[in-house]
């Protein structure tokens, strides 16, 4: 097997084939955001860690969280959080086989992704 | 020397050598997010960009403080397993994947244990 040529040959997965689907990027949104949380629940130790060290210590971590750029990483987190609970849910409940319908997995997409920038708006209007 | 038979000490296991414990620890683990995410973020919300004393005084009570606690035990357990799958899932060659799932454990272990550390030395 050792001197068959392997590098001409298509490889899976052909991603190029499929076309877009809401159930697709629900899917891809719930890795990027998992992954991507992993960034806002750093800055949030961090952040405890600061205002257990000192108030010195505790005012760096706070002007960077509260400055523009730790505001849009709250938020964006905050989104993620929201949208990865929420279809987090839609999982478990195709675990006991709930809502795998072709239609109702599309509809359920929708609700995720609404109800994700809904619950983000409340969080931050209500505190 | 083992008294188990051979049957019994693979039944169950499977090719990924833990049986069902990471599917299961993962979605355990899930379900306890979906009310502990609530419980942390909206006190956690509340309290960033308030002075010194207001968090201290905040994550000194019990209840912010275990709650706290517990968010940050489960969330780096979800956190390690879901990022161990998805390493396992696009990192091959021995080193880098073995290297990767090596940092992960170990990056989760190590802010999981800070961020508990750090509620107990406010709380206490």
């Amino acid at each position: 097997m050792a001197d068959v040529n392997r590098g001409n040959r298509p490889l899976s997965p052909h991603l190029s084939v499929y076309h877009f689907s809401l159930t697709m990027f629900t899917s891809i949104m719930h890795r990027i955001t998992g992954v991507g949380l992993t960034l806002g629940l750093v800055l949030v130790v961090w952040w405890f860690l600061a205002a257990s060290t000192g108030p010195e210590y505790f005012e760096t971590a706070n002007a960077v969280l509260t400055s523009w750029f730790g505001i849009v990483i709250l938020v964006g987190s905050l989104w993620a959080l929201w949208f990865h609970a929420c279809n987090g849910i839609r999982h478990l409940l195709w675990d006991v086989i709930i809502g795998l319908e072709k239609q109702l997995a599309q509809s359920t997409s929708v609700v995720v992704l609404v109800l994700s920038v809904l619950l983000t708006i409340l969080t931050v209007v209500i505190v | 020397m083992s008294f188990l038979t051979d049957r019994k000490r693979v039944t169950g296991l499977g090719s990924a050598k833990d049986g069902t414990h990471h599917f299961v620890t993962q979605r355990v683990t899930a379900i306890a997010l979906i009310v502990l995410v609530i419980l942390f973020v909206l006190p956690f919300a509340y309290n960033v960009g308030e002075s010194y004393d207001r968090v201290i005084e905040a994550y000194s009570h019990p209840i912010n403080a275990i709650i706290a606690m517990a968010f940050f035990i489960t969330a780096f357990l979800h956190l390690k397993l879901g990022l161990q799958v998805v390493i396992e899932d696009y990192v091959h060659g021995p080193f880098w994947r073995n290297f990767l799932l090596l940092s992960n454990t170990l990056f989760c272990w190590l802010f999981g244990l800070t961020g508990v550390f750090a509620v107990a030395k406010i709380a206490l």
